[in-house]
């Protein structure tokens, strides 16, 4: 699925646009106080907002959060500490469209594909970080989404396990063919896994291309490294 | 480490056992006439069963027992319904507050004149009495705990494509549990306090009219008979929402 983002306003954003493009991982990255977060959550619907919002060319602006078929791993995961694993990852599974054993059937296939099968019955708080993330991505994965949205999903981990579920993350992603796209501060990350980059400052979308494009202009980087509350003019390199 | 086995320890009883050691040696060494007005702890142990031997106690416990089960159980569903709207949306919170906190800090036994002009003193009266005393606490606190549910929860909750109301009913009310049930641990031993007064004053049937009758009688023995059952169903109400919580939180909390 294609998203569009134009000219969105809020407590954050100042006029930010970007293009997601179908099937592709797009990293969106800034200096704290960006509007990254803020971003994803005009897309999922969580926030409010003026300018307009496009899936697949369809304005969804008026559609509530629950409509729009997006999966969102949160900053902080947010995964619901009195339900166990299980019942956190069929959390957005529910009939008609879910039956109970295709429920069942979806909720094990997600357990083992991000190989935590041996968790489910466990509560989020017996969780190490990296188990935690996975359930998360788990929990979003589990309805089918149109878009992932992801929020520093790595953050918590380790370096090691950093690199480890981040290359996990890389391949279920083309593997699944959905669109992705996630905030990070890590560089390397995003280098790494993205197809694209795109920089925020500001509450505007600075620039976007491939990681090397957009990564080493000298514009961006100066903006990266020296983060100001000043919107920049624009990243020449990414035009 | 959980409410119950914080509250819990051996070592509580030993006091328990001195006073009630003390209070059997205090009244037995006192003269033959005045332990009619301060009865030995084995001479209420004896009357207590007595009391329930005869059937006596059952006659007035029951009734009251149910008073206290019917009024807390309703007064319970009122005050969360109410105040899980209240905390859940704020306008119904504003709208409320206000005439809640008018009528909250009015004794529940204040109510008690009123109510018998109203709804006469029958069977009805206690339990509204009740209803009143557990109410306003369990509303509020229910309320509190509902607002006070971590945001981030609900947002996950609407971008997995819950509604509002099944947001509410399977993360924001059983995340709100621990809230909900400290007020009702408090209530469930408010509301026999209450219950007591009524029928001290105002109710001819229960175990506050048996207390009434016995003083009329000069029959200490009964009265303390009648404390102990009243402390103990105190205990028993209070220790049965704290295993409730237990179990409803086990494993999260």
């Amino acid at each position: 699925m294609r998203i569009e983002l134009r000219d969105i306003h809020n407590f954050a954003c100042q006029g930010a646009g970007l293009e997601v493009r179908s099937g592709e991982l797009l990293a969106l990255v800034g200096p704290n106080g960006a509007g990254k977060t803020t971003l994803l959550q005009v897309i999922a619907g969580l926030v409010p907002h003026r300018g307009r919002v496009l899936f697949d060319g369809v304005e969804v602006q008026a559609l509530p959060a629950r409509a729009r078929r997006v999966g969102f791993v949160f900053q902080d995961l947010a995964l619901f500490p009195h339900l166990d694993v299980a019942a956190n990852v069929a959390y957005g599974l529910r009939p008609p469209d879910w039956p109970a054993a295709a429920r069942s059937a979806r909720v094990e296939e997600l357990l083992a594909l991000l190989g935590v099968p041996h968790l489910r019955a466990c509560h989020p708080v017996r969780l190490s970080g990296g188990e935690q993330q996975r359930v998360a991505l788990a929990r979003a994965l589990a309805p089918r989404p149109r878009l992932l949205l992801l929020d520093e999903p790595l953050r918590s981990l380790d370096p090691e396990a950093r690199a480890v579920l981040g290359r996990e993350l890389r391949l279920l992603q083309r593997e699944l063919g959905t669109t992705t796209l996630f905030v990070t501060h890590d560089l390397d990350e995003a280098a790494g896994l993205a197809d694209r980059v795109a920089l925020m400052q500001a509450g505007r979308v600075q620039c976007v291309g491939r990681p090397e494009e957009v990564l080493l202009a000298p514009p961006c980087v100066q903006l990266l490294e020296a983060p100001c509350t000043e919107p920049a003019g624009g990243c020449s390199a990414c035009g | 480490m959980n409410p119950a086995r914080r509250h819990w320890s051996p070592w509580g009883l030993v006091p328990v056992a001195l006073a009630l050691g003390m209070w059997e040696l205090a009244a037995r060494l006192a003269p033959v006439e005045d332990q009619a007005l301060f009865p030995p702890f084995s001479a209420v142990v004896r009357e207590l069963y007595d009391l329930a031997r005869s059937g006596v106690l059952a006659r007035n416990f029951l009734p009251s027992l149910a008073r206290v089960l019917v009024g807390l159980l309703a007064g319970a569903l009122f005050g969360i319904l109410i105040g899980a709207a209240m905390g859940w949306r704020r306008r119904v919170g504003g709208a409320l507050r206000p005439i809640l906190s008018l009528l909250y800090p009015i004794p529940a036994l204040g109510w008690l004149p009123l109510l018998m002009l109203w709804i006469g003193v029958d069977e009805l009266l206690p339990i509204a009495i009740v209803f009143i005393c557990s109410f306003f606490p369990i509303c509020y606190t229910t309320a509190g705990g509902v607002e006070g549910v971590d945001p981030r929860y609900i947002r996950a909750a609407r971008s997995l494509g819950s509604s509002e109301l099944r947001t509410l009913a399977t993360v924001i009310l059983p995340l709100a549990l621990p809230a909900i049930f400290t007020g009702l641990r408090l209530e469930a031993g408010m509301a026999w306090r209450v219950i007591i007064a009524a029928e001290l004053v105002a109710i001819p049937t229960g175990i506050g009219a048996l207390l009434m009758r016995a003083e009329s009688l000069v029959r200490v023995d009964t009265i303390i008979a009648c404390l102990v059952v009243l402390s103990i169903m105190c205990f028993a109400f209070e220790r049965t929402f704290l295993l409730l919580e237990r179990r409803l939180t086990a494993g999260w909390r």
